[in-house]
């Protein structure tokens, strides 16, 4: 691809909520084609980070640049609707998926932005439409087969257990064939079968389909295991950054877990 | 929600899996109802085809809202006023263009439709209860223009009605009611044809997208202004369909009809009754209130004659509080509306006899 090794390049980024700080002055790079974690205490400012690269909250200060195109796009002054087409896919930490629908749907609600149909294609569904439907509907399909949720592909979302809503939400992200995928939290709130099957997807989508990945997790061991680079926040600010070797014998990492006791 | 399948019944392509009717027995007794609708005439029951022609423009409208409300989550109580304007819009261009009911039709729906995106432009700033608040504004303003003096000359001023020239279609005139079901039952047959479309491709999925997560929406590439309005848009463009087809079948349209705010919120009501976001909502939901509100005008009278020491007030009361009741016990017993229990029953029979 570009020859840019970086992908992403968070800049002094700093944000607060009516007088809180939750970010202050971070900066961290993601190259192309890495597992990059980001960990931390609860409450670190993870989350507001992940929504400052995903164009949903708007960081006072700083800037993310965007290089997936070849350009610097700053995330940060796009409107949050452009994102998606920037290459940029996010999950969420609560799940936010269009509980109403299919995940067949789900997915290809995700389609949007690779559609052309217009209002009237929509409304007559024949020609350019029902060719686009076919299309998309083929490709949606491969990633249903890939998450293995082929059995819940007309089911509704909303009465999906959890572990099923975070698959979904994932492919849903897929779905959007993003160069950057930020994901809050994958395995959270999963059974060690559940989080091996993710974990396997997600190595799945960084090894064959090459898509760079931001991760936040809580379990170390596998963040340590799948990560190549970690970024460590701990009250809004940066206290680590490195290999996971690196952060392991970090002594403000340490410090900052131990002293959570 | 299709969620079950009996063994070997599978689809060969995905056009076909989206395909509403997916074999041809559904084909089959499409066109026997179809068919059965436009025999109706011969049934020689005024009441019938008066009726269907109530039935068909309330479907229509409630078409457009469910849009709105069903589909984009955006509630609005103005859908009566914009039939207003395309009642209006429709009576106009007869009379004063002589167009053709076939072109009349299409004209309001357009007109009605920019004005529905005009009433939609708050939506890119307020919400939910706010946003019903705009929309209030327009089921008070339309029906405000329609009475000015300044627009008598056009729109009947404080006589609160105009007069609507009888429809002809190749020469044929649609002036009575059994005449006209022809039309409107072509029209709703179309207009349910644009909605079943809407709603299965990528625009219907990006209201849906919008009412049940619009922040995750926008990352995924909606733009709501732009999707909101849309479906403002559409909502109008079936109420100007609906309004057209209102006035043409009553011969008259204005505020002396009605078009109120009652009327509006009827609609809502018909709306969750027959299933919000589906596409029978509409239908169940419009067929049944009319016909239970036609039942309670029927029975009151009838009520009044057994108990003639009470007769005033049961002509004048039973069919409000019947009404009413009946709406109260639905959103107890049925509050996801008759859709849904609809898609209960059609899974229970695919799993007879294992479930009951
Ligand atoms: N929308 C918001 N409004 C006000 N405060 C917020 C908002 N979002 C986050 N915060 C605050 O910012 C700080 C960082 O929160 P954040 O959700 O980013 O933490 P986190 O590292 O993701 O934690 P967790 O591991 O629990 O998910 C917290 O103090 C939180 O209360
Ligand atoms: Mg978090």
């Amino acid at each position: 691809m570009s020859s840019d090794p970086t992908i992403l390049s968070v800049e002094n980024v700093s944000l607060s909520f009516g007088g809180n700080a939750a970010i202050s002055n971070v900066s961290f790079d993601v190259r192309q084609g890495e597992i990059r974690a980001i960990i931390g205490p609860n409450g670190a400012g993870k989350t507001s980070m992940l929504n400052c690269c995903s164009g949903f909250y708007r960081p006072q200060k700083g800037r993310i640049l965007y290089k997936g195109n070849g350009l610097d796009q700053d995330v940060t002054k796009i409107p949050p609707h452009n994102i998606a087409s920037l290459g940029i896919a996010r999950t969420f930490q609560n799940i936010a998926l269009y509980t109403g629908l299919s995940t067949l749907d789900n997915l290809m609600a995700a389609r949007h932005i690779h559609m052309k149909q217009t209002m009237l294609d929509s409304m007559l569904f024949w020609g350019r439409a029902l060719r686009e439907e076919v299309e998309h509907r083929e490709f949606i399909e491969e990633i249903i087969d890939f998450l293995e949720i082929a059995h819940i592909r007309k089911a509704v979302v909303g009465a999906l257990p959890y572990g099923l809503r975070k698959r979904v939400e994932l492919g849903r992200a897929l779905a959007l064939e993003p160069k950057l995928l930020l994901l809050d939290e994958p395995m959270a709130g999963m059974n060690v079968e559940e989080k091996e099957d993710m974990a396997r997807f997600i190595l799945d989508i960084h090894e064959r389909r090459g898509v760079t990945i931001v991760l936040i997790e809580h379990d170390m061991g596998l963040v340590m295991d799948i990560s190549d680079r970690v970024v460590v926040l701990d009250f809004g600010v940066k206290i680590g950054d490195g290999t996971p070797d690196d952060i392991k014998s970090n002594e403000k990492v340490i410090h900052a877990y131990l002293g959570q006791e | 929600m299709a969620v079950l399948r009996p063994a070997g019944d599978f689809d060969r392509s995905y056009q076909q899996d989206m395909s509403i009717l997916r074999k041809p027995w559904h084909l089959l007794v499409t066109v026997l109802a179809i068919g059965v609708l436009y025999l109706t005439p011969f049934l020689n029951s005024a009441y019938i085809t008066f009726t269907l022609n109530r039935i068909a423009y309330t479907v229509i409208a409630l078409q457009g809202l469910n849009f709105l409300t069903g589909f984009t989550g955006q509630i609005s109580l103005g859908q009566a006023g914009f039939m207003l304007v395309g009642g209006y819009a429709s009576a106009l261009v007869s009379t004063y263009w002589g167009l053709p009911i076939w072109l009349a039709i299409p004209f309001a729906a357009l007109a009605t439709g920019g004005v529905g995106l005009l009433f939609g432009l708050p939506s890119l700033r307020v919400k939910g209860f706010y946003l019903a608040m705009a929309t209030l504004a327009a089921q008070f303003i339309i029906p405000w223009l329609t009475r000015q003096p300044f627009l008598a000359d056009y729109l009947g001023g404080t006589k609160g009605f105009i007069d609507v020239p009888t429809a002809t279609i190749f020469g044929v005139s649609l002036g009575e009611q059994s005449q006209f079901v022809y039309l409107s039952v072509t029209v709703m047959l179309i207009m349910t044809v644009l909605a079943n479309n809407i709603s299965r491709t990528r625009l219907g999925r990006a209201f849906v997208a919008i009412r049940d997560n619009d922040l995750a929406a926008e990352l995924l590439g909606v733009n709501l202004f732009s999707y909101k309005l849309r479906a403002f848009f559409i909502a109008a463009v079936f109420a100007g369909v609906a309004g057209a087809l209102r006035a043409h079948s009553q011969r008259a349209v204005g505020t002396e009809l009605g078009y109120n705010l009652v009327e509006s919120v009827l609609f809502l009501g018909m709306l969750v009754i027959g299933g919000l976001g589906t596409n029978l909502g509409p239908y169940l939901g419009g067929i049944f209130v009319i016909l239970v509100s036609d039942f309670a005008l029927w029975f009151g009278p009838r009520l009044a004659e057994i108990f003639p020491s009470n007769a005033a007030a049961l002509q004048s009361s039973f069919r409000p509080i019947f009404f009413g009741m009946v709406l109260v016990l639905f959103l107890i017993f049925e509050p996801r509306g008759m859709a849904h229990r609809w898609t209960l029953i059609k899974a229970a029979w695919r799993l007879r006899p294992f479930a009951r």
